[in-house]
């Protein structure tokens, strides 16, 4: 089976435009790359089709190998049906993207920094002595082992901000409480509002 | 006329009904009769198709009377109609589920009128996925749901719904593409498609040609089912879809993916020829997943990754090769299809009640509704494989069979899956102990709403009102039966692993499936395996 080294060519060049487009954070060049794979892909499957042959309608005096396949064809009719429509949905989202956000380009997701960024520790699970977050301030084990209270510790220590001991390492009571406020995910508010 | 020659409405019905409810778009009402009638009858169908099935044998039919290896067939094997019965079963549950949301919020925050129409086309594309008998119908089938999975995915169009389909969609599309390029090099080495015709004639080709082809398709797969490393998607893209969405989506797309991987590992690539990387991969599948997992404070991530993890157990079954692996990974799909769908299901109720699926703003949930906590519990020690639930069972079954195989790797997979379902223990129970059993007042943030109801509580009004109007009967009632479903796949574990058994024995034999689509006369081709005894 001899094959069409154009054909052959030009399917290995759009693969390689489809690869390099799809990994860009722009999405409309993403959908520019799901295209080309999509047109690659037929390509290649018309190719497995073997020889060009005449068009397959039966006449009698033919024989059967003077024809081409039929069956890629079809495969790849279905095909193109399927990434059209994938494609215009694709659109929908595009536009969709630009009406929300104003970009064309993919977006993090805001739970999983949030996820990442989140220290080891848990104050509810990890914390020997639960922070204390009220203004009035009470007595409290320090990192020395010794009662401390804010009165006490000003001036006196050189370390005055109360740690607690989490996961092997102490961190201060204050950026541990803050942790736990309402809002505190770690992010930043861009200036239109929205997360980042 | 036999009724298996029926088989091919399981597609056709859902898909009529999609057309019927896309006509019906403004009247609400209707939409909502036409399809659940339809998918009830679908699964009526589909259970008498069980019951032939498991009489007379692997029935296929020929569309349109074209002979196969040329025309679409389709077949019905036990694993396929047992996979339509438990698929159907779960949909039909979840449809009611969101008709009750649906109405319960008065179809504002979605355009609801949608969802039917699509929510029947993902139906029918899962059915015809899971009869499929060529390759391509089987591609068909994929595209079918993935299409109307990615309108689900971002139903409403608000920016974290769109965040997270732009992923799905290019995650979809790329693993579609690499199915779409292995069929068309399959056709290309043997010139069909069809897959017991594939299953004769890929035997022939040379070792190398069959282990790429066969990669390729494992690889294709993987993305769909979400093997690690292939997974990273599921978690950043399920949890924002509302929920009976995302319920469906992890009951039912990660299977489908894991049922086009039986079929190629039995049918056209039987042999142990990968079972090592599988292993390999199912191993950290399970273990990278529920790591993932104890990471999360939101419950509905959490549950996607127990998702991801927990497809490495059906890996693994399948990695096996025996008629005792592949049957307990059978029994697995079939009881994680339906465990996980309850637990969406219930983490929805969970978000209505509690306001929240953060476990940091969740407290007290036990107290204010003790049905809900019931209703969480039971699938949540089900998952996790606590005795005697099917969960239990179904990790023995594949335990027992890596303990029969006796390689260092079956045993690191089975101490892996002992771990790994004690850590899924320890990810539900934090969530039980934070949302359900401490008080509203000691959790770090509780919502308003939870310390509102607790404050009515104390002076003796008892949220009971709120009850009603934030769990409607129809959401708890689906959701109950549901976890119904899965107490009885307990009660009737037993009967259960004989349909598995059976299945997978007549997977691996090959030739009721080859026969039934090719005639008779058909040859069935050895199976070669490079270690003796296994």
């Amino acid at each position: 089976m001899s094959v069409n080294l154009t054909l052959l060519s030009v399917m290995g060049a759009l693969y390689a435009c489809g690869i390099y487009l799809i990994l860009e954070r722009s999405l409309t060049r993403v959908l520019l790359g799901l295209m080309l794979l999509a047109n690659a892909t037929n390509l290649l499957i018309l190719a497995t089709g073997g020889y060009a042959g005449l068009s397959p309608f039966y006449s009698k005096g033919t024989p059967a190998q003077d024809y081409s396949d039929p069956l890629p064809q079809a495969l790849i009719l279905t095909s193109i049906v399927i990434s059209f429509a994938v494609t215009a949905f694709m659109l929908g989202i595009i536009y969709r993207t630009w009406v929300l956000a104003r970009q064309d380009e993919i977006q993090d997701d805001v739970e999983d920094r949030r996820v990442a960024e989140t220290p080891s520790f848990d104050a509810e699970d990890d914390a020997e002595i639960p922070a204390e977050t009220s203004e009035f301030p009470l007595t409290m084990i320090g990192s020395d082992g010794r009662a401390v209270s804010d009165y006490a510790t000003v001036g006196a220590v050189e370390s005055a901000e109360p740690t607690i001991a989490a996961g092997g390492k102490r961190i201060p009571a204050a950026d541990a409480a803050a942790e736990e406020q309402p809002g505190s995910q770690n992010t930043t508010l861009d200036p239109e509002g929205g997360m980042r | 006329m036999n009724i298996a020659s029926l088989a091919p409405l399981a597609v056709v019905l859902p898909i009529l009904g999609a057309a019927l409810t896309f006509v019906l778009i403004r009247h609400s009402r209707a939409q909502r009769a036409v399809s659940i009638a339809l998918l009830s009858l679908t699964l009526l169908l589909e259970c008498l198709l069980l019951s032939s099935v498991w009489e007379g044998g692997t029935a296929a039919v020929n569309i349109a009377g074209w002979l196969p290896p040329w025309g679409i067939v389709m077949v019905v094997d036990q694993f396929s109609s047992l996979m339509l019965v438990v698929s159907s079963a779960v949909s039909l549950a979840v449809l009611v589920y969101a008709t009750g949301q649906g109405m319960a919020d008065g179809d504002q925050d979605a355009p609801v009128s949608i969802f039917h129409p699509t929510y029947l086309i993902l139906v029918a594309g899962v059915s015809n996925a899971f009869l499929s008998g060529d390759l391509f119908n089987l591609y068909v089938g994929f595209e079918i749901l993935l299409t109307a999975s990615y309108v689900l995915m971002t139903l409403g169009g608000t920016g974290p719904r769109i965040r997270a389909g732009v992923t799905y969609v290019v995650v979809s599309v790329v693993s579609s593409v690499l199915f779409l390029i292995s069929i068309a090099m399959i056709y290309g080495a043997t010139g069909t498609v069809n897959m017991a015709d594939l299953a004769i004639k890929l035997g022939d080709l040379d070792q190398g040609t069959k282990t790429l082809l066969h990669v390729m398709l494992l690889v294709a797969f993987g993305i769909k089912a979400a093997v690690f490393p292939l997974s990273f998607w599921l978690p950043d893209s399920y949890p924002t879809a509302p929920a009976p969405v995302t319920a469906v989506f992890a009951g039912l797309l990660t299977k489908v993916g894991v049922y086009a991987m039986v079929r190629t590992e039995t049918l056209l690539f039987p042999g142990d020829t990968l079972n090592t990387p599988l292993m390999v991969a199912a191993l950290l599948t399970m273990v990278v997943g529920i790591l993932g997992a104890l990471a999360q404070s939101d419950i509905k991530r959490l549950l996607s990754f127990t998702l991801v993890s927990h497809i490495g157990y059906m890996v693994f079954g399948l990695a096996m090769s025996s008629a005792a692996g592949l049957g307990a990974a059978v029994f697995y799909v079939a009881h994680h299809i339906t465990i996980q769908t309850s637990l969406f299901l219930v983490t929805g109720l969970i978000e209505r009640r509690g306001g929240s699926s953060s476990v940091d703003r969740l407290a007290g949930l036990a107290k204010l509704s003790p049905m809900l906590a019931l209703l969480f519990f039971i699938p949540a020690m089900n998952l996790a494989g606590i005795p005697p639930f099917s969960g239990f069972l179904g990790k023995v079954g594949l335990m027992q069979a890596g303990i029969e195989l006796g390689t260092p790797l079956a045993y690191t997979l089975v101490v892996g899956g002992v771990v790994t379902s004690l850590l899924t223990l320890l990810a539900v129970a934090r969530v039980w102990n934070r949302a359900f059993w401490r008080k509203p007042t000691d959790a770090d943030h509780p919502d308003p709403v939870l310390l509102a109801d607790h404050a009515d509580s104390d002076t003796g009004r008892r949220g009971g009102r709120n009850n009603v109007v934030l769990l409607p009967r129809s959401m708890v009632g689906s959701t109950m039966g549901l976890v119904v479903l899965g107490v009885a796949l307990t009660i009737f574990a037993g009967p259960l692993f004989n349909v598995a058994d059976q299945a997978a024995t007549d997977m691996l034999d090959r030739s009721s499936y080859i026969q039934a689509v090719l005639g008779e006369d058909a040859p069935v081709p050895q199976v070669l395996t490079s270690g003796g005894g296994r």
